[in-house]
């Protein structure tokens, strides 16, 4: 069903057009509607929850770039959390020195980046299919997960993490920068790099990228395992965030963040997509959260509008890109 | 049949593996092949199979469906109004009543694939999070002890007490598991229609020029998946003696994968009613096995992970190379 890929270099650019739109749209609408959610509080609220959705969204967007899909980001991200747990409480838990959290970090970066390292070679090298590779390492992952912690909270970290997941720095929520700051890398790393290119190469006609002297399986293996580099810091950003590990913390997230991707313009096929108005559409979704949250709706009924939102946002892009087609064979 | 096996080299690959566990742990444990147990084993898995075979047809037909667990939930809260409303009702009733309203939302999911063109990952993506988020908004997450008494009570079929006094009963889920296989069977392979979808599934464009109806092939692989759907909500109805609106949600992924591993391809055209059945029984053999062992609980489904990832990882290689497989992915 390939004949559906919309005609692109224009299509990009209408993209952030559209969505900003839309942004404006929805800040106005809550502005005017919602008590309270033109808010200083409101805001902030808002710049805490998006970071772990959006490094959680930014490792879905590489694999969905090069035709496949990831579908264990969050098991790796707990399994990183899990890792970085288990190093801060060796060096005693609450008294943890900022080395331990160091080399939790690192070692918590190790673990996702193999775990990606794992899927990312079988996809290349066993040919097999990524939603396949990927539901089972994160069915795997997660029996790892419950296996070594029987399914419990671990909590008991050092104080000084604190800041990390709740400070401010110039004003700015700290998780939000570290989120734009991975957010800049990432759109560096695939527009202006070597890599970068060669992800919407295979994503577009693998074939076509081999013959072309592209090393698909070496990149292959690259995207995933920097997708799960990214899982582990958005598992590093969880574990600061709740000062608690918890296997199966942000489940629910899974399936938000190819919501966002395919929201912000990424073709599911592959190929097409770029991180900026992937941004602006997390930014939307999270607005639709906190705006019908202020209104008095609850989390499920969020997650109801965002399901609606995808779909209408679907039949406006078939609906214009029909008037185009249209506009075209007038002229 | 060895033509067959040749010919389907997935399927021979689990058949082997599936019978050297078999073999295992029949000489392991002494429990494995005892009535009871394999009766359990078939009780125990009737739903799952039943959404295999659904989300069979719709892999066949170059879809996928990520909806079905929760529509199935879904069916559930609504099924349980309507009984109440006409006063009770019968198996008669409730299999029509289910099967209907499980293709009403498979219909849902056609009608935005084929009206507006999107993709089918994309609209169950979307369809799963408004299901799931109506479903909780609607039902306020309440619990639902009070069925109607036919629906609650254990409908045996079948029953043999062996020599060690053991009881070993087959319930009415494994009957609708046989029927739902035979339909499924005369569907895909005994019809027109059924060609058409394998057809439609491995090269819409061609399909389109021979003459096939796209509308027809989208809204009857989704109306299969949301009836199988349906009735395997019904039928754990039937199991679990209550409803409970998130008890179903993360069980499309595990039917996925087992359906995947079968042999049936992500992106169409090919997969076969064995294959996906032999899928399911190997991860079901394999809970089963662990559990004989005296295997912790928790590791099981790590085990069921590692289990599949060195599956795909051995049996692809035999498929051919990476472009081929993933050039099937693409289409």
């Amino acid at each position: 069903m390939s004949n559906q890929s919309p005609a692109m270099p224009s299509w990009m650019h209408s993209e952030n057009t559209i969505l900003l739109i839309v942004l404006a749209a929805v800040f106005i609408g809550f502005g005017l509607f919602a008590p309270k959610f033109l808010s200083e509080g409101n805001f902030a609220s808002i710049a805490f929850q998006l970071p772990v959705l959006g490094l959680l969204t930014l490792a879905m967007l590489a694999p969905i770039l090069s035709g496949g899909l990831n579908l264990a980001i969050v098991f790796t991200a707990n399994l990183s959390g899990l890792t970085l747990a288990w190093v801060l409480i060796q060096f005693g838990g609450p008294e943890a020195g900022p080395w331990a959290f160091v080399i939790g970090s690192v070692a918590a970066i190790i673990v996702g980046a193999l775990a990606g390292a794992v899927m990312g070679l079988t996809i290349a090298y066993a040919g097999a299919h990524p939603i396949l590779v990927s539901l089972a390492m994160m069915i795997f992952l997660q029996g790892l997960g419950e296996f070594l912690t029987r399914g419990s909270d671990i909590s008991g970290f050092p104080a000084f993490l604190q800041p990390l997941g709740h400070g401010f720095f110039l004003g700015i929520p700290i998780p939000l920068l570290i989120f734009l700051g991975v957010a800049l890398i990432w759109h560096v790393v695939l527009a202006h790099t070597r890599h970068g290119f060669a992800v919407y190469m295979i994503g577009s006609n693998i074939r076509a990228s081999e013959y072309s002297g592209v090393h698909t399986k070496r990149t292959l293996t690259l995207i995933y395992t920097l997708s799960g580099v990214l899982c582990a810091v958005a598992g590093i950003l969880m574990l600061t965030r709740f000062n608690s590990v918890r296997v199966g913390h942000g489940e629910a997230l899974l399936l938000i963040t190819v919501l966002a991707c395919f929201l912000g313009g990424v073709d599911p096929f592959g190929g097409f997509g770029k991180v900026f108005p992937v941004v602006i559409a997390l930014v939307i979704l999270q607005i639709l959260s906190s705006g019908l949250n202020l209104m008095g709706a609850n989390q499920h009924l969020s997650t109801a509008v965002w399901g609606l939102f995808l779909i209408a946002v679907m039949v406006v892009r078939h609906l214009s890109g029909r008037l185009t087609l249209f506009s075209r064979w007038r002229t | 049949m060895r033509s067959y096996l040749r010919a389907h080299p997935t399927e021979l690959w689990l058949t082997l593996v599936l019978a050297a566990m078999c073999i295992g742990l029949s000489l392991t444990s002494e429990q494995f092949l005892s009535a009871g147990n394999l009766t359990s084993l078939l009780n125990n898995n009737a739903v799952n199979i039943i959404w295999a075979v659904g989300l069979l047809v719709v892999l066949i037909a170059g879809g996928i469906d990520i909806s079905f667990a929760v529509a199935a939930s879904v069916v559930q809260y609504i099924a349980i109004a309507v009984f109440d409303s006409i006063g009770g009702g019968n198996w008669a009733i409730g299999f029509i009543i289910a099967g209907a309203l499980g293709i009403l939302l498979g219909c849902v999911n056609a009608a935005l694939i084929h009206g507006f063109r999107i993709i089918t990952i994309v609209v169950t993506i979307a369809t799963f999070n408004a299901f799931f988020g109506l479903l909780m908004f609607f039902s306020k997450g309440r619990f639902i002890y009070d069925l109607p008494d036919w629906w609650g009570s254990r409908v045996v079929l079948w029953e043999h007490q062996s020599a060690d006094g053991r009881w070993a009963e087959l319930n009415l889920p494994v009957l609708a598991m046989v029927i739902c296989i035979v339909l499924t069977w005369i569907l895909i392979r005994r019809t027109t229609l059924g060609r058409q979808l394998y057809a439609f599934g491995d090269n819409p464009e061609a399909a389109l020029r021979a003459g096939i109806d796209a509308r027809l092939m989208q809204f009857s692989a989704f109306g299969w998946m949301g009836m199988m759907a349906g009735i395997g909500g019904l039928m754990q109805v039937n199991i679990t003696q209550e409803i409970v609106p998130n008890a179903l949600i993360g069980r499309e992924l595990e039917v996925l994968a087992a359906v995947v591993l079968g042999g049936a391809r992500l992106g169409g055209g090919r997969g076969t009613l064995l294959g996906c059945l032999l899928g399911v029984l190997l991860v079901a053999v394999t809970q089963n096995g662990l559990n004989l062992l005296g295997v912790s609980a928790y590791a099981f489904k790590m085990i069921i992970g590692a289990i599949i990832l060195i599956a795909i990882s051995t049996s692809s290689l035999s498929w051919g190379s990476l472009i081929q497989n993933r050039r099937g992915v693409s289409a």
